[in-house]
């Protein structure tokens, strides 16, 4: 897409160059001419434009979805010191970046895997890299850190401006840890791209450069075509994401891995929301039994809540 | 406050969602302004229904051909424009698939830090302060913006009862839509899923099946009479509807439908960290699951540990009819 949006502006080009040109100067107007055709052969013999699309896949490391969740003693959040993993909604989005690649070998050009985390987060970024990512950017914040969803789609803006172009960024629907569910979309209204959220399949139309997705919303599904380049939001029947294998992992740890600060980014993170606590949910007093269909319907009437059986 | 709440529409009516949204952007007092945006057909369907809504100070509605689909490129403009011309402080929606793509997008290009799935609201003498569930509801947040700027806010729905409509009549402002001239996202189809039965996310009943119901088929020969008995929507659990026994629009749990109905009854459901998440605000929850141990008998007010296939049938049998 892009290459070849750039080759048509070259070529138009060369074009006005040819009417500027004075009578006078036919050698270099038949140079041009030759110059042309060549542009016009190479573009219509090759038989499938090559693309070459560079996707963006930020995943998050976030507390296990296995692990008990218990809130601290001084109340100001959870328990950390448990095992994390990837998010699992960012995982499915790193294994339809690598399906998409399989998909579609020649049109791939790259898979850059990027975090916004702590020292740690690394782990989560090798993992990425063993899934099939082919490098990795770690915008490295400290421990104690509370990057809201509005601070990392500006440090993840920085990143496309810094390393781009990119003309996917793929990520997963929310975070299961703040559960807020914002990022990806942020990242369109910021760049000014085409969004489609919680998506259960996806085709890219090279051709047209567009993706058609098919979205999971309230009451069904809907089917939406955005132009490239595109933000999509990961929803859980997207894919079954892969282990990786151990050569996998092995090599992951030889792919390039880059660094930077939220500084080198030029983005402030400071929160816009003070978190004033964080409490356990009210305690649900149940693990009542009955022995019977006949208890069943007397304690539901006993509770007044079938309808017509008062 | 001044707040400006999107109302949203399906089928010609104003969903429950939003009915919601308006009880709790009524919590911080103040006007509440509604927008209402659509196809020219859609905006005369619901008006009238709209205006009936208590509550409402005013509406603004706008009609376009590319508001019909909600599309959030296309509606980005025009929430921004008046968020900005009329000073609202607050806008509030219901956490509804289309508001969570439409208000992050908005909010970003706003430079504010929006509030996602808010259960309760309170006005402090130095501003507003929110609560909200994290980590699938494991914990609650309590959360203060510090910025000035607008706040943007979506609402869990089952954790504030619904608007009520009655004899009121809000006035109406139409609003110019904003065209523009190259919109990034085309909406192709809506597969929606058919159903007479109530909406999952409003019903006032639930029955849930799990993966112990074995096929579809046998998902709805043992869950329909029940449901159809009871006057009940019916809702599935993750591992049912991953096994193709159920609709994924019936999911229930942390990444489906969040409900909290008077009555949940949860048939051949183990009762998964997720799914617990998604209905553990039910007023009362029944559990019918033949393994004594399943995690579902912990949160249930009456659990009966009994083979589905001969309790179900049983139950609808001796279950009052519905006047």
């Amino acid at each position: 897409m892009l290459p070849s949006a750039r080759e048509k502006l070259v070529l138009q080009g060369a074009v006005s160059g040819e009417l500027g040109l004075p009578a006078a100067a036919l050698p270099l107007f038949s140079f041009v001419a030759v110059a042309l055709f060549i542009s016009l052969y190479l573009l219509t013999m090759r038989p499938t434009p090559r693309s070459l699309l560079r996707i963006l896949v930020p995943v998050k490391r976030c507390v296990d979805y296995a692990v008990k969740i218990r809130v601290n003693a001084q109340q100001t959040g959870v328990e950390t010191n448990v095992k994390h993993s990837m998010n699992p909604f960012d995982e499915i989005a790193v294994e339809e970046a690598v399906r998409l690649r399989e998909r579609m070998k020649d049109s791939i050009k790259g898979i850059t895997a990027v975090t916004i985390g702590p020292s740690k987060a690394q782990e989560t970024l090798r993992t990425a890299l063993a899934m099939g990512a082919d490098d990795a950017v770690h915008v490295e914040v400290p421990e104690s850190a509370n990057v809201e969803p509005l601070a990392v789609a500006k440090l993840l803006r920085a990143v496309i401006e810094k390393k781009g172009p990119y003309e996917l960024v793929i990520l997963g629907k929310q975070a299961i840890d703040d559960d807020a569910g914002q990022t990806g979309q942020m990242l369109a209204g910021l760049m000014g791209w085409g969004q489609a959220t919680f998506a259960s399949k996806l085709e890219v139309d090279e051709a047209k450069g567009s993706v058609d997705v098919t979205r999971e919303v309230d009451g069904g599904l809907e089917q939406i075509r955005v132009k490239l380049p595109a933000i999509i939001t990961a929803d859980l029947r997207l894919n079954e994401p892969r282990y990786a294998s151990l050569p996998n992992i092995m090599k992951a740890k030889k792919k390039p891995l880059e660094k930077f600060k939220p500084e080198d980014l030029g983005v402030d993170i400071t929160p816009r929301l003070q978190v004033l606590k964080v409490t356990e949910p009210p305690k649900r007093v149940g693990g009542q039994k009955v022995e019977n269909v006949d208890e069943l319907i007397a304690k539901l009437k006993e509770a007044g809540v079938l309808p017509g059986a008062a | 406050p001044s707040t400006l709440l999107y109302l949203e529409h399906a089928g010609g009516k104003i969903t429950g969602g939003s009915l919601s949204a308006l009880t709790a952007a009524k919590a911080l007092g103040g006007d509440v302004t509604g927008i209402l945006v659509g196809s020219n057909e859609q905006v005369d369907d619901v008006l009238p229904k709209a205006t009936k809504v208590e509550g409402l100070t005013k509406i603004l509605a706008s009609r376009s051909p590319s508001y019909s689909h909600a599309v959030p490129e296309a509606l980005v403009p025009l929430f921004a424009k008046l968020v900005q011309e009329k000073g609202f402080t607050h806008l509030f929606s219901s956490t509804s698939s289309t508001s969570k793509s439409l208000l992050p997008r908005l909010a970003a290009q706003l430079d504010v830090q929006p509030i996602s799935d808010v259960t309760s609201i309170s006005l402090e003498s130095d501003g507003d302060v929110y609560t909200r569930p994290i980590y699938a509801g494991n914990a609650i947040s309590t959360v203060k913006p510090t910025f000035e700027g607008i706040r943007i806010i979506t609402v869990r729905g089952t954790a504030f009862p619904q608007a009520t409509t009655g004899s009121s009549e809000a006035p109406v402002e139409e609003v110019n839509p904003i065209e523009l001239s190259e919109v990034p996202t085309e909406h192709l189809k809506t597969m929606a899923t058919e159903s007479s039965r109530p909406e999952l996310g409003s019903s006032d009943i639930v029955v849930s099946g799990g993966r112990a119901l074995k096929s579809a088929k046998i998902f709805d020969e043992t869950l329909t009479p029940l449901a159809d008995k009871l006057g009940a929507a019916i809702g599935a659990s993750r591992a049912a509807v991953d096994a193709g026994y159920a609709d994924n629009s019936l999911q229930v749990g942390q990444t489906g439908k969040i409900v909290a109905p008077s009555l949940y009854i949860a048939v051949g459901i183990s009762g998964a960290i997720q799914h617990l998440a998604g209905m553990k605000d039910s007023k009362v929850i029944v559990a019918i699951n033949k393994d004594p141990d399943a995690p579902i008998f912990q949160v249930a007010d009456a659990g009966l540990v009994a083979d589905l296939f001969a309790a179900v049938p049983e139950l609808v049998n001796k279950l009052p009819d519905r006047k």
